[in-house]
Order: structure tokens, then sequence, then C-alpha cells
């Protein structure tokens, strides 16, 4: 497994698990890889299966929560949707990321000014 | 924070979830696989390329299913649950060596975690009192060794109790106190009971209370109150533990007493102040004039003053004690003070460290011992090992096995342990023979469980170091070349292999050599001369009644009572005394009257017996010189006197002793016989001066036995002395009569249980010395079998096989027994306070040592040997 690149982005994805969630409402792990997919052009799962490692860890953290349902086609499937500790943790997580990339964004900038 | 903690508790909780949780994960992934099979037939793919787009895309079930188990779950408890799996089925599979192993190392612990607890009882826990650091023993040093000389007068007491700035307080119990003083009679059978008297303030001084009623009023303290308190011993024993006791009235001495309360059962005063006895009773100690005057006889505990030391309170005492000597008129004042926990138990402090030290060297053997069977199975495991590393087990998963193996032993073993060390500490703590002080104490208390535990994990790591080591450096490479046919074992480890075997070796010597001296020294005490002989001779306690109050009256008594005991068939010699040997002591001085004596010249101190006529020949006390006492030594005539060899040679030295004058105070005495010497105060010291008077011509004495010389069993003994005595006293106590070996062998039981707890040690040690040369041999033989066919087909012969063996074994006994000699030669300086009549560097015990080992060495090489002597060449060439 190419872990370097969940590695780095493991938080990033905490992060997209839960903006995710947010903005759409509760959804089964495929439609949330299929999301996330969709928005990083495949640049954060190097397979589908990992989203339930962030899945199980977020859970367990009390951030999300699951509850089995019915899929599209007729399948048991786990439904997750974010939680009241979970929306806290996306405006923290969110507003710290707002800051970061600000910095980051600056320093760049002042470098290719030079 | 919070999030933390949630998360640990899903992750433990997941933990224990596994196959549910991994059902659960299995559900999703399938239905996740579904939807993306879907997905991809509604673009336009066929089945089977939607399912192996959708199996690349997804990633393999397993490796998810691991990784999803590893975040959600304690992946470090994981494969530690992996390893002890492995391990119990491994161990189970190896039935003989884990149930050896637990075996040994089980009484490793077992006898570790006992003398811990004995340890811990005697030296580390605090005395069950109040504040314990702070209590200090007052004793008078005149005296070396009789009680007479430890103890003070109740004026010298007040006086140093009024005057003292380091001590908040003084209290004192009557020293002189006789074991079995009080007769009980009543509704049930007779029974003497003996009692201390204690001053008002002992137990508040102590800090102990009553479980029931109350203590000591002062002034019950001060007249002759009818006032008891009983023992929680005595008081469940006789009255089954009675709420209602208090206020009950019993029969002492023909002495109505009340019962005003019970002592908790935490308070053992017997344990602590007169270890190997009993005490039933508590009684006020009046501090009156009367009692003044009966001479040194109270001893004395202090409670020090918050910020005072030790130190302090000696120099005040020092200072105190000339003035107080004076007043009272007194020959000998000396106060002299200890910390009352050194008191109790410090006299056990080097037998003690002897015995944690040589429980120390069994668990190395024990240890050694297991590293090198271990050694031996990863030699035998490589295969596994290699399939291990060949299915991609990490080096370090591999080097855990060993410790994991080590640590499931060693925790089996420590239950085992546990289990022997309550047994033992139960056993201990009822055996009433060893007079050990706090003895009753001793128990498996958390200290223990902790040092047990301790005791297990420690063991666990050293004996599986060694081969957790040896996987490093052997790693594959090594057993690859071991194992190939027709090669010897690794040079390395055979090497590693013999330093255990010698190690264990030494350390053995060491214990045989230990336990050899004390062995012998018990001997030697046994043999002492006790100038008594105490085989076919027994004791029964036969106090006057009060009925008897005078001297006349009393000794009309005492004669009534030797013609009827001297009637019964069977009896050889009966006689009285006031004391028998090897308990309480008092003494005299006792001057000759043709010699001037001063401050500055004393006359020797003596101790003193009050017998009868008859007394010698029931003790069978030589008589050297003179005549025996006879029963017309009696008030009416010249008042006579009986003395020891030592006394003897004191008072008159080179003349003949015999009608020679002793002075004393009030009377003078004529010498009419000279005895031998009676060890009186231990096996192990000598005699001193010894002096008998005759009981017809004295009133001082507190308490009267009957010795009886007899060849019957005790049982039929005491029936019949019963029976005989049956018209004169009819409320005689059952069952009181103590056989003098009894005496004696409560003297020797510290030294007995030092002696035997060291010789099985030594035992075990020895055991598992040889087993280990025995493996070692063994191991090495069926490595060679080829090597040894070989040498066969060449022409060898088996007488030379087997020699080429044993010397093989001897060898390293030979050098293991080297290293333990030289050790023991040291070590066994240590040992001097604790022998007797023995030097530290016996010859004869280093040279029973050498042979024993070497004989235990033959012997285990002898048996591989044999086994090597009968290998067929052919078969050994042929297999493998």
């Amino acid at each position: 497994m190419a872990e370097t690149k969940s590695d780095i982005l493991q938080g990033t994805l905490d992060l997209m698990v839960l903006k995710t969630l947010d903005a759409m409402g509760p959804l089964h792990g495929y439609g949330i890889a299929r999301r996330i997919e969709q928005l990083s052009e495949d640049a954060v799962l190097v397979n589908q299966g990992t989203i339930y490692l962030c899945l199980v860890r977020l859970v367990q953290k009390g951030w999300i929560k699951a509850e089995w349902g019915t899929s599209e086609n007729n399948r048991k499937a786990k439904f997750y949707s974010i939680s009241k500790a979970g929306r806290k943790q996306l405006a923290a997580e969110a507003a710290n990321w707002a800051r970061v990339s600000g910095v980051i964004g600056r320093l760049l900038q002042l470098s290719a000014q030079r | 924070m919070w999030t933390r903690l949630r998360q640990t508790i899903a992750r433990l909780h997941a933990f224990f979830r596994t196959s549910d949780l991994d059902r659960d994960f299995d559900t999703e992934f399938q239905s996740h696989a579904a939807l993306l099979v879907e997905d991809h037939m509604r673009r336009g793919m066929n089945a089977e390329q939607a399912e192996r787009a959708a199996r690349l895309e997804l990633g393999g079930l397993t490796q998810i299913r691991e990784a999803h188990r590893e975040v959600r779950g304690v992946p470090f408890l994981d494969t530690l649950f992996q390893d002890l799996r492995y391990t119990f089925r491994t161990l189970r599979r190896d039935a003989s060596f884990t149930t050896f192993a637990i075996l040994i190392v089980g009484l490793g612990i077992g006898a570790s975690s006992t003398i811990f607890s004995v340890v811990n009882a005697l030296l580390i826990r605090p005395l069950p009192f109040r504040d314990p650091g702070r209590l200090v023993w007052i004793a008078n040093s005149g005296g070396e060794n009789d009680l007479s000389g430890q103890t003070v007068t109740v004026g010298s007491f007040l006086d140093l109790r009024a005057q003292t700035k380091s001590f908040s307080d003084i209290a004192a119990y009557y020293a002189f106190y006789g074991v079995g003083d009080k007769k009980l009679t009543g509704d049930a059978e007779p029974e003497r009971l003996t009692g201390v008297p204690v001053s008002q303030n002992f137990f508040p001084l102590l800090g102990v209370q009553p479980q029931l009623g109350r203590s000591f009023t002062t002034e019950e303290c001060q007249g002759n109150h009818p006032v008891v308190l009983l023992s929680a011993g005595f008081w469940k024993r006789h009255f089954a533990s009675d709420p209602g006791i208090v206020g009950r009235k019993l029969t002492l001495n023909d002495r109505s007493a009340t019962v005003i309360g019970v002592m908790p059962s935490s308070f053992d005063f017997a344990s602590v102040f007169a270890p190997g006895t009993r005490i039933d009773l508590f009684l006020p100690l009046p501090l009156t004039p009367e009692v003044d005057r009966e001479g040194n006889d109270l001893s004395m505990v202090g409670r020090l003053r918050p910020g005072a030391t030790v130190r302090q309170a000696q120099a005040e005492a020092a200072v105190l004690s000339e003035p107080i000597r004076v007043k009272h008129n007194r020959d000998e004042l000396r106060f002299t003070l200890s910390p009352l926990e050194e008191h109790v138990s410090g006299r056990l402090r080097p037998a003690l460290a002897v015995l944690a030290c040589a429980v120390g060297v069994v668990m190395l053997i024990v240890c050694a011992n297991l590293s090198n069977l271990q050694l031996a199975r990863t030699a035998g495991r490589q295969k596994e090992t290699a399939i291990r590393v060949a299915l991609g087990a990490g080096r370090g998963r591999l080097i855990r096995q060993m410790p994991t193996e080590s640590l499931v032993l060693s925790c089996c073993a420590a239950a085992l342990g546990l289990v022997l060390a309550i047994a033992g500490t139960r056993v201990l703590a009822r055996l009433d023979a060893i007079s050990l002080p706090l003895r009753e104490s001793v128990h498996v208390d958390p200290a223990a469980l902790a040092f047990t535990l301790l005791t297990a994990l420690l063991a666990g790591l050293v004996f599986g170091l060694v081969p957790a080591l040896q996987v490093r450096a052997g790693a594959v490479h090594d057993s690859l070349k071991d194992a190939s046919r027709g090669s010897s074992e690794g040079m390395r480890r055979h090497w590693i292999r013999a330093t255990l075997v010698v190690s264990e070796i030494a350390f053995a010597c060491v214990l045989l050599v230990g336990a050899g001296l004390l062995i012998r020294s018990f001997l030697r005490v046994l043999d002492v001369n006790l100038g008594f002989r105490p085989e076919r001779a027994a004791a029964l306690r036969v106090d006057p009644g009060s009925q008897y109050n005078t001297r006349a009256k009393r000794v009309a008594y005492f004669e009534e009572m030797l013609r009827r005991v001297k009637s019964v068939p069977g009896i050889e010699a009966a006689g009285l005394t006031d004391v028998l040997p090897l308990g309480h002591n008092r003494s005299w001085s006792a001057g000759a009257k043709d010699q001037v004596y001063s401050r500055s010249h004393p006359p020797p101190d003596a101790f003193v017996r009050i017998v009868s006529d008859g007394y010698l020949k029931a003790m069978g006390v030589p008589l050297r010189a003179g005549r025996d006492l006879t029963e017309h030594d009696n008030a009416s005539s010249k008042p006579v006197i009986l003395i020891n060899e030592t006394l003897a040679r004191a008072l008159w030295p080179g003349r003949n002793a015999v009608g020679q004058i002793v002075q004393y105070t009030d009377v003078d005495r004529q010498v009419v016989g000279v005895v031998e010497d009676v060890r009186h105060l231990a096996l192990e010291q000598g005699s001193g001066c010894e002096m008998y008077l005759p009981i017809r011509q004295t009133d001082d004495y507190s308490s009267v036995d009957l010795v009886v010389r007899t060849a019957m069993p005790l049982s039929a003994l005491a029936s019949a002395v019963r029976g005989a005595l049956r018209p004169i006293e009819p409320s005689l106590p059952a069952n009181e009569f103590r056989t003098l070996q009894e005496l004696v062998d409560r003297a020797i039981s510290p030294r007995r249980f030092v002696v035997m707890l060291l010789a099985g040690f030594s035992v075990f040690a020895l055991v598992l010395a040889s087993l280990g040369i025995y493996g070692l041999i063994s191991y090495s033989v069926t490595q060679r079998t080829q090597e040894i066919g070989i040498r066969m087909a060449l022409g060898a012969s088996a007488g030379d096989m087997q020699s080429r063996v044993v010397l093989q074994a001897l060898r390293l006994a030979a050098l293991g027994t080297l290293i333990g000699i030289a050790a023991s030669w040291i070590l066994a300086r240590a040992l001097s306070g604790l022998l007797f009549g023995v030097s530290s560097t016996d010859p004869a015990t280093f040279l029973g040592t050498l042979i024993i080992l070497t004989v235990v060495a033959a012997f285990a090489g002898y048996l591989p040997a044999r086994r090597a002597s009968r290998i067929d060449p052919m078969m050994a060439l042929r297999s493998n």
C-alpha cells in the first residue's frame, strides 16, 4: 500500500469526510468515497476501501454516527451522519485550515515576489 | 481530552468484539463493492469487467480488514494475544518441559515469597502498636543474660519515669510473671494460665485499646484489685468469644477476679515480648513498696517525646541512672536503650539475612536452569523458527517469543508459588514449637503479593533473556549450519550453556557450604553437655494452693507429694524446683564468708534454684563432690547450699568448696555439695555461677515444678501421677506434663528453623544443579551421536566413550566447585555469628561439599555416558 499519500493527507481526509457529511447529510461509505474522489480528482484515496479506516476512527472519536440502513440497490449498508461534536470539530478544523492556508499562501506569494 | 478518552474506550471495546465488528465490516464492504459493480455496469462494462474494476478500485478485502482492525482496535494487544495463544499452544505441546519448568520455578518463588513474608513480618512491617518507631526498650545492663540483671525495681522505674525529659511516658510489665502462674478453677477442667501484670499506662503507651470492655484504672493499679483483662486468644479458646464476658467472675488461684475487658487479636504480647509462649491474662501491676522490695523485676518500654532521639534519651538515662542507683541502694543500674523493634527482632536479623540470600541464590539457580532448558529448546526448534521466518515473521516477533514464553511460564509458576507461600506461612504461623517473635503475624500480605509478582516477572525476564539473545545471534544462518548432517553443536551455544551449568554448580556449592556449616553447628549444639539429662524426664506444675499458708504446711504438702509420686511404679526419681532450665532466671549475689567484698570487688552473681531432695537425681544433674540435699535439710537444721563447679571455682579457686560458707545478706549457708554446671540460659551459652537452696529452708519461690524421671510414656505418666496425687490435689490441671526434651527443643527451635530451611534450599539447589549437568551432557551426547558412532566404528571402546562423557561432566563440576568453594570461603565469614563450635573455614564442611558435588556430578554424567556407550555405530551412522 502506498501509505505516504494517505499519511500526508490523513488529517485532510478527516476534514473532507466531515465536510461532505455536513453538506450532504447521511451517506454510506460508497457515497462518501465517490464524493471525495470527484472533488479531489483521485488525489486522496489510493483505493476506496481505505475510507473505512477513516470512518471507523471518526466514529470512535464521536464526531460522526453510523446507522444501518438500506442502500439504493436494496442492500444493507451503514449510513454515516455528522454529530454535534463533529460539527464543532469541523468548524474548528475549518478555521484552522483557513488560517494555515492563508499563512502558507502569503508565504508563497512572498517568495514569488523576490 | 474527552475525544481521546472516548476513542480509547471504543478501541478497547472493539478489541473484545473483533469477530462481530469484522462481520459488520464485511457486510459494509460487500454492499460497497456491489454499488461499485452496478455503477461500472451502468457505464457499459460487462459483469466480469465491472467486478474486476471494482476490486481494483476498492482494494483487497483481507488487507483492508486487517487495517480496519488495526485502526479500530489495539494492535499491540492483538499481537500480544497472538503471541500468547501461540505460546500456550507450544507449551501444551511440550507438556513435560512445561510441567517441570512450572514446578521448579514455582518451588523457587514459593520459597522466596515465604521467606519474604517472614522477613516482612519481622524486619520490615512495623510492630502492631501506635507509632512504633518511637517505642524504646529500656533495659538494665547490670547482668549479661539473666532477667534479674536486665530488669529494674519499682522505685528505679518510678524515679526514671518522673525525671526523664526524653520520654513522654514509660510503662512497665512484671518480667517475672510465671508461665502457668494462675490456676483457673470453676466450671470446667482446671487449667493453668499465664498472666502478665502490667502498669496502668502500659496499654495506652503502646496505643492498644481493649476490643471489649476497658483497660485498667489508676486505682486498680494501686492496691490489690482482683480484675483481669483477657488476651484475644484465651477469650476465643476458653470462652468461645463470648461477647458477654465483661463482668464475669473467674476463680484464679482460689481467688475471684472480675473480667473487665478483652484485648484485640492484633495485640499479641507474647509474640513481641516473649516469643514462643502463650499469654492468657493481663493483671494490674501494683507499683507498691512491697513489690519494690522484691528487687529487680520490671521490664520497661518508653515512648519518646516528639523530636527526641534514642541517642539523646540514652545520654539522659546515663546521667539519671547513677543518682537513682545510689538512692535505692542497688548494686547495678545502667539504663540501656534500644529501639523496641531492634529488641524484638534484632537478634534474628543475621539469620534472616542469610535465609534471604540463600533463597535469592536458589532463584538464580532456578533461572540458570530454565535458561539452559530454553536454550536447548530453541536449538531443537530451529525448523519451527525457520518456517516462521519463511512465513514472514519479523525478527522482533521471533525474539519476543522467548521472553513471552518465559513470562507465561513464570506467571503460572507464580500462581503455584503463591499457593505454596500461603501454605508455608500458614504452617509457620501455627508451629507453636518455634519460638520466633511475631511468628503468628507471618502471612502473605499485599507486599508479599507484589513481591511474588515482581519475582516472577524478573525471573521470567532473566531466564528468557539469554535464549532471546541467542535468537538474535543465532539467526537463521547458524541454525542452518548447525543442523547440517554430522556436525556437532555450535561452540558458542555450547559455551553459554556450559557457563550456565558451571554457575549453577558454583551457587549450589555456596549454599551447600552454608548449610553444611550451620548443620554442623546445630549438631554441635545438640551435642552440648547440658549438665542434665533431658531424655526420660518430665515436669509438672504443682504450686501449693493458698490453703498452704505457712512454711510448715507447705513442706508437709511437698513431702506428701514426693512420697506419693515416688511410690508410683515406674518412676525412678522425683524432685521439686522453682525454675526449670532454659526458662526464666534470677540471680543473687553470693559471696564467700571468708572474703571481703566492696563495690569495686563485688561478690559473684549466681543463678538461684530452690529445689528439694531428689531433684538432682530426677534431672540427672551429676554430683561432683559432697552430698545431695536430704529431707533432713529443713527449717530446724543448719542452713545448707549446693553450688555448681563454676561458683566453686569463683569463690574458692583451687580449694575444696565442700564445708565452706556462702554468705548472704540474711543467712550463712554451708556448702554440702558441688554439682556439674547446668546450661540454664541457652544451649549455646556457658552456665555461669549457680546455686541450689533447699526448698524446706526458704520461702522465696513463686512457683513449684515437680520433675520426675521415668521410662513411662507421657500419657501413662500423667494419669498415674494424677491418680497418685488426687487425695492431696484433686484439681490438678490436665495434660500439663512437659517433657524436658520439649524445653530443649523449644530452646533450639530458631536454630533448627534456619538450619532446616537452609538445608532444604541447598538440597533443592543440588538437585537443580545435577539436573543442569545431566541436561547438558545428555544433550551433547544426543548431538554427538554420529561423532560417537564414528569413534566407535574406528575402534574406541564403550568404556572409552563412557569415561570421556563422565569426564566432561566432572570437568564442569570441578570448575563450578572451584569457583563455589572460593566464593564460600569469603562468604562464610558472614555466617560466623550464627556458627557454634565450628569455624567458618571448617575443613570438614568444605571437604564434604566437594565430595557431594563430585559424586552428584559423576552420577549426573554417568547416565548419559551409559547411553553413549550403548550407541550402535551402524545405527548412528545410518540415521539422520
